[in-house]
């Protein structure tokens, strides 16, 4: 008996070692590029989706009438040639690129650009069936889109919006072939056609997208003949597949595995940051934080170098604003983050009359954007300890914790995480810290602060049709904002990436999309 | 037997029936629904008013379970609120991945468990026997998804033996011979527990069965010690083995769901983990009931074959 199991052992490693020599001896084609995703996209419809990673493959695939120019959060041309905004900022006329075509061979035309917009806001279309759009509202301002000729369409707002091209620009508003999602329907995420350098191949369940270059593109032709996005949820498994060859790029690289990569001659580390704020929402309605002192004295008392440096390794930047820096004709370049001044927040402290109650503080298990949520709420928790304020960390799991957050901080928390990562300077601030985005209105001002004079600048930069008008109405804004500390200003997050180093012409681009037209090895 | 393979076939109806309710409520219990995930930062009430219309979210819950439960018998699982297309392809999808990971552990680990444990088993207090109970213990203590990464960092990456993560390679790969190399770590990784736990069970049913009256009386009549152990200790002990091998098929179907992630093996396990943090209770709930069946019907299986092994036990 002994003999036949060792016969059969034998046998066994025999035929497993001859397979290994058959899996290494095999050289991979270098007209492919692997790249490491952090999980299966949800679907390849641009209308349909909202997370950045199926964003990363759709921009290779779709275009738009406008895009961020390189290396920056500025709209410039794209399908569109040019446009004209009329003087009162509710009509935008757009003249197409003309000689177009879809990867399905159908002309990119007026008619398509009014299907693509109709399909999402009209609810009697006859393809809206093949949503839900559930980023349609970033054109809600827009009442009509019309066809005038082949290659101009005009679009009638009912307001004026100015966000509108930055929205324009993000993957929302990417243009679909229209006779693809007549042919597909609801099948038209697992089937896409666009006009990008990049046209869809195969996609294997959870395994893998195939695209492949676009032989009959307008623009400069791709550098790679194709690019296989693989999704690899777990951060070690894509650390390790890096390592072994077995991907040419991966995003959103663990911290901790940063600094193995830099050390290595055969990869190149990229950082980039990106229109990303992470902050701590504090209660202005209840509780401690209704006093200004005690809201500065936070400000003052958590080492927010130390955070980004220690807790994040370096993958961010200190905040001090509710517009990232990346927003760069935005931001207000005289704001300096609140200092790590511990004595000065002890002072606060006692100005404010806090007699030692418990603070609250809602602490996400981890979720979009959030970072290491867990540990920079301990360390947080450890600074103001420092200062004597007693606060008491409650974690919870990502949705859960959106939902509890979201209907606001009242009768809940003292304070709570939240990180935003957006395409136009407005979304943040319009959004979570105006007096009308109360969470009982349907925003998401879950702090419940309320400044009119920060409404009107919000509400004016709306209206305003160039981007030096805005861009001075923000800074006035922000500068209020910094004043009154309605957060803790935490960290600008600097997404990453790591490629294979004879990887050529790649960049991050501030808002965090995977442009990978001109990449080649 | 056939008449008692059909009413244990009908009996899974209830015990499906049973888990797609609680699962259904289960899942309505979570804060937070596939509209929240879906919008994450932008889930205004607006929105989520709409999005939840659009999904059909805003119907009343038991209204939504009879919707489910009518489609279901006409064979449609529904469709991903988060994926976009319909719960069968997704499921289908996944449905052979898993079951060849699983498949392969089991093999696996009934083939090298019930080995170990013959072996102890016959060398009792002998070196053989501690270094066997050493290795198993050490086996069945180890968390696998962290065996998993270890296994990867060894053979993976330092010796570039086995391929880090996937079931093929990316380009021109899904051959017999690509498929088996991805295999071999996930499935390893997935085998230890139940190998120890086959192996400790062999050992111990072996060590009683080879005490017993009729062992001694085949050796006094002259039979050699290989058919001894074989034919009548071995396949004495089979028949406490093999029902532990289908609860054992449940504990790696779960545990697949660590090793696919550690692993990115395209299975159900890592669908479910997806689906269950987006909260898509439409997929949980395909994913759910086909994972129950199987293993209703793997169970089913396991008895009968004990019939086959032990014609003492009738069905």
């Amino acid at each position: 008996m002994r003999k036949t199991m060792l016969f059969v052992l034998m046998l066994v490693l025999a035929g497993s070692a001859h397979v290994f020599a058959g899996g290494a001896a095999e050289a991979e084609e270098r007209d492919t590029l692997v790249v490491g995703q952090i999980a299966e996209p949800n679907a390849l419809d641009p209308h349909t989706v909202t997370a950045v990673n199926d964003f990363r493959i759709l921009v290779n695939v779709y275009e738009g009438l406008v895009q961020f120019a390189d290396g920056s959060l500025a709209v410039e041309p794209a399908l569109a040639e040019e446009w004209d905004v009329s003087e009162d900022g509710l009509t935008y006329t757009f003249y197409l690129r003309e000689g177009v075509r879809f990867h399905d061979g159908t002309d990119f035309n007026a008619e398509a650009v009014k299907f693509n917009f109709d399909r999402m806001l009209d609810e009697d279309h006859p393809y809206h069936h093949t949503g839900p759009f559930p980023l349609a509202f970033f054109f809600s301002a827009i009442d009509e889109v019309t066809a005038v000729d082949d290659y101009t369409v005009r679009m009638e707002l009912s307001e004026p919006f100015a966000p509108l091209l930055s929205n324009l620009a993000y993957p929302t508003g990417l243009m679909v072939s229209p006779s693809a999602v007549e042919e597909h329907g609801e099948e038209f995420g697992r089937n896409p056609v666009g006009t990008g350098p990049f046209q869809f191949v195969e996609w294997v369940s959870n395994t893998q997208v195939t695209i492949e270059a676009n032989d009959d593109y307008w623009g400069s032709p791709a550098g790679m003949e194709r690019i296989v996005f693989r999704p690899v949820t777990d951060g070690n498994t894509r650390v390790n597949e890096m390592l072994s060859g077995g991907l040419d790029l991966i995003v959103e690289v663990p911290p901790d595995s940063l600094a193995r990569f830099r050390q290595d001659d055969s990869f190149t580390v990229y950082e980039q940051d990106g229109p990303h704020v992470w902050f701590l929402i504090l209660n202005l309605r209840e509780g401690p934080f209704t006093d200004h002192a005690l809201r500065q004295a936070v400000n003052y008392a958590v080492d927010k170098e130390s955070l980004v440096e220690n807790v994040l390794q370096g993958t961010a930047t200190v905040a001090d604003s509710p517009i990232a820096p990346a927003f760069d004709w935005a931001y207000n370049e005289d704001l300096a983050p609140y200092p790590y001044d511990p004595d000065r927040a002890r002072e606060l402290v006692e100005q404010s009359g806090y007699d030692g109650e418990e603070i609250v503080f809602y602490v996400t298990e981890g979720g979009s954007g959030m970072l290491d949520p867990i540990p920079m709420g301990t360390a947080i928790q450890a600074d103001l300890a420092d200062i004597g304020l007693e606060v008491s960390i409650e974690t919870f799991e990502w949705n859960t914790f959106l939902d509890e957050v979201n209907a606001g901080l009242e009768g809940r928390a003292d304070m709570a995480q939240m990180a935003w990562m957006t395409n136009d300077p407005d979304t943040l601030p319009y959004l979570t810290l105006r007096t009308e985005a109360f969470p009982e209105d349907g925003g998401f001002n879950s702090g419940y602060y309320s400044n009119s004079e920060v409404d009107g600048l919000l509400e004016a930069a709306r209206q305003a049709t160039t981007e030096e008008e805005r861009a001075a109405l923000y800074r006035e804004m922000q500068e209020i904002v910094y004043e009154d500390a309605p957060w803790l200003f935490v960290g600008n997050w600097v997404q990453n990436a790591v490629a294979v180093a004879d990887l050529q012409n790649f960049r991050l681009q501030p808002s965090f999309f995977l442009e990978l037209g001109e990449v080649s090895f | 037997m056939y008449r008692y393979i059909a009413r244990r076939l009908v009996m899974m109806v209830p015990v499906l029936l049973g888990i797609s309710i609680i699962v259904f409520f289960i899942m309505e219990l979570i804060p937070g629904d596939a509209a929240q995930a879906i919008l994450g930062s932008y889930a205004t009430p607006e929105n989520l008013a709409r999005v939840r219309r659009e999904l059909g979210l805003d119907q009343p819950l038991v209204h939504r379970y009879f919707i489910w439960l009518g489609n279901i018998l006409q064979g449609d699982l529904g469709r991903s609120y988060i994926l976009q297309r319909p719960v069968l392809d997704e499921v289908l999808d996944r449905l052979g991945p898993t079951m060849l990971l699983a498949g392969t552990s089991l093999m696996l680990a009934a083939l090298f468990g019930m080995f170990a444990g013959v072996v102890a088993a016959i060398k009792q207090f002998r070196w053989q026997d501690g270094l066997l109970t050493t290795v198993v213990l050490i086996g069945i203590s180890t968390p696998s998804f962290w065996l998993g990464l270890m296994l990867t960092l060894v053979f993976a990456v330092e010796l570039g033996w086995f391929p880090v993560s996937g079931m093929s390679r990316v380009v021109g790969g899904g051959g017999i011979g690509d498929i088996l190399h991805h295999l071999v770590l996930p499935s390893v990784s997935l085998a230890i527990v139940a190998t120890g736990v086959i192996a400790r069970l062999t050992r111990s049913t072996m060590l009683e069965v080879l005490r017993r009256d009729f062992i001694r009386s085949a050796r006094a009549k002259g039979l050699n010690e290989r058919s001894v152990i074989l034919k009548h200790a071995y396949k004495n002990a089979l028949v406490s083995i093999i029902p532990v091998l289908g609860i054992q098929t449940g504990f790696v179907i779960g545990g697949a769901v660590y090793i696919e992630t550690v692993f990115q093996w395209p299975g159900i396990g890592r669908m479910l983990v997806g689906a269950i943090q987006q909260r898509d209770i439409l997929l949980v709930q395909g994913g759910v009931v086909v994972i129950a069946a199987l293993y209703v019907i793997i169970n089913l299986i396991v008895d009968v074959l004990q019939s086959v092994v032990d014609p003492r036990i009738t069905v």
